[in-house]
């Protein structure tokens, strides 16, 4: 007897739509009518319509969340692109014993992220810290980071840089990809390094710089780790470092409001997808696909 | 031209090892603190190398009641194992159904499965927790771990990609031996994918190694707690904790998964390049 071929397809790739039915589709749905609803989670939900909606829009810490958020991927991601593509660049340079320099700027990306926020702590206590300890060395009273609502943020981005290690490698990958006779042309036209850069390096590393920046802004508006640990699960000084996961979770899990925080989670997608569709469409001409 | 070359060759050395010691430097740190002895944790002006190295903020924590080291990192093998061995099968066997069953529909659902990719874990952080408190799993280790048997979007990618590199022609002439489709997949596919099969536990491994929420959600008890779990309570009453001992119990943490890169750094790379996988 011979099994139809739709059915052994339907078999082989079950684990995936078994999945998606229930660890991705079905809880959608639950969350698209949980967030219609008032669910204290001990009680059976009520259904409200777009009440959760309407009080987010003018709730207050709802603002600064966003806000937060924001500043932290419009800081974060330029300069985290920079400097990676800026350590990918030298290593991609000839140099005899890349493959060392590349683990040590490598390492802190294995580290896991409790581990990193505790001894980012500890390096950023005014006091106690070694970044205090070495700007007192070239003369500067040091900021008092994370307790200070001004450098709290600053400090998050900071320690953002240090993981970097990802994006690097695939920038490193990206430049090895290159062909050198395109190096070549350019020279042979009298191109300066800079130009080089400008006109060789960055058009063939655009869209790794485009996926690389795509991945960075979803992962923006899902940080949590990192600030819930440092700050001990409080919003920080002024609400300085509290970002939308954040808030979505203590809505959840603090408050007992599934309803609302599932309206936060609803919206929070809706921003990752046109955030998402508009680097495409901004980025469309910037990009250049090589062989396209 | 020569000059001009050497000095741009000694510049780039100086700035990768100045970068180099930058980004490893917090790491010996938290060493070095972690072999301070109290005392010296909080002396002003801090040092950086312990003066009196000592492992008493070890064996500290080892006998703390905050941070119980060997139990929790039991829970975590636990997770991490029987999660790891069903993300690896049911991704491998779901990739193989999309590279080489031929059916109906097929390219539609395989689009519909990288699209889910873009879904963020906090969309269905609340519902699946209503879902997993209705079957009474809030408080057990089945959420962190039963979820991974049924694959995921990217690491199914990953493996497809892989295996529609393989030439079909092994696959044929096996047939015709009589191989059955599962002898090809078992006999033929996976022993020839332990690369890609190695990134796939190896990243997965890392992620529950590191997963600090998902325990954080659906863990109720501390004696059922992971480690990265676990430092982060003892981090949150760190107001009793020394630093010391802070430090310590993140080495602990650390050490493994430092072991881990350094003997598989090629297949880090190689998966993070393949992937563009944040590890």
């Amino acid at each position: 007897m011979k099994v139809p071929q739709w059915i052994k397809g339907l078999l082989w790739t079950s684990p995936w739509w078994l999945g998606f039915i229930f660890f991705l589709a079905g809880p959608m749905a639950v969350s698209a009518y949980l967030s219609l609803c008032d669910y204290p989670l001990l009680q059976p939900p009520v259904f409200v319509g777009m009440d959760n909606y309407a009080r987010l829009s003018t709730d207050p810490i709802f603002h600064k969340v966003l806000a937060n958020t924001l500043i932290y991927a419009v800081f974060s991601i330029p300069l985290g692109t920079i400097l990676a593509i800026a350590l990918a660049t030298l290593l991609n340079r000839n140099v005899r014993g890349q493959a060392i320099f590349r683990a040590c700027i490598f390492v802190p990306t294995v580290v896991p992220v409790v581990a990193v926020a505790i001894v980012w702590m500890w390096m950023l206590n005014p006091q106690f810290g070694l970044v205090n300890q070495g700007l007192r060395q070239v003369g500067i009273d040091g900021p008092m980071w994370l307790a200070s609502p001004g450098w709290a943020m600053t400090s998050l981005i900071l320690v953002s840089v240090w993981i970097i290690g990802a994006p690097m490698v695939i920038y490193l990958a990206g430049l090895q990809d290159i062909p050198v006779s395109l190096y070549e042309a350019a020279r042979l036209d009298g191109a300066s390094r800079l130009g080089q850069f400008r006109h060789v390096t960055l058009p063939g590393l655009s869209p790794v710089i485009l996926f690389n920046v795509v991945i960075s802004i979803i992962a923006a508006w899902q940080v949590f780790a990192l600030p819930f640990v440092m700050m001990k699960s409080s919003p920080g000084p002024d609400r300085s470092t509290y970002f939308y996961t954040m808030y979505l979770f203590d809505n959840a899990f603090r408050y007992l409001k599934m309803g609302y925080a599932s309206a936060m989670a609803w919206i929070q997608f809706a921003i990752i997808l046109a955030l998402t569709g508009l680097v495409f469409a901004v980025s469309r001409r910037m990009v250049h696909y090589r062989g396209a | 031209m020569r000059t001009r070359r050497r000095i741009q060759t000694v510049t780039t050395y100086l700035l990768l090892a100045g970068a180099s010691v930058l980004f490893v430097l917090p790491l010996v740190w938290m060493v070095c603190v972690s072999l301070k002895p109290s005392s010296e944790v909080l002396q002003f002006p801090p040092r950086f190398w312990p003066q009196h190295p000592q492992v008493d903020a070890y064996t500290a924590v080892f006998e703390s009641e905050g941070f119980d080291f060997p139990l929790y990192a039991r829970n975590t093998l636990i997770i991490a194992g029987l999660s790891l061995v069903g993300m690896v099968l049911s991704s491998a066997i779901a990739a193989y159904g999309f590279a080489r069953i031929p059916f109906r529909g097929r390219n539609l659902m395989f689009g519909v499965c990288l699209a889910t990719m873009m879904i963020p874990f906090p969309v269905i952080m609340v519902p699946t927790y209503v879902i997993f408190k209705h079957l009474g799993w809030i408080g057990s280790f089945k959420p962190l771990w039963v979820p991974a048997w049924f694959g995921s979007a990217f690491n199914i990618f990953l493996l497809r990609q892989f295996f529609m590199g393989i030439p079909k022609e092994l696959e044929e002439s096996a047939k015709l031996d009589g191989c059955s489709t599962w002898g090809c997949f078992w006999r033929i596919i996976i022993p020839l994918s332990t690369p890609a099969l190695s990134v796939v536990g190896l990243f997965h491994f890392m992620a529950v190694w590191n997963d600090l929420i998902g325990p954080l959600i659906y863990l109720s008890h501390q004696r059922q707690f992971t480690l990265a779990l676990g430092l982060q309570f003892l981090q949150s009453r760190s107001g009793d904790t020394p630093w010391n001992q802070m430090m310590a119990a993140s080495t602990l943490i650390v050490i493994p998964v430092l072991v881990l890169f350094l003997l598989a750094q090629r297949t880090f790379i190689r998966g993070i390049t393949t992937t563009g996988l944040k590890g």
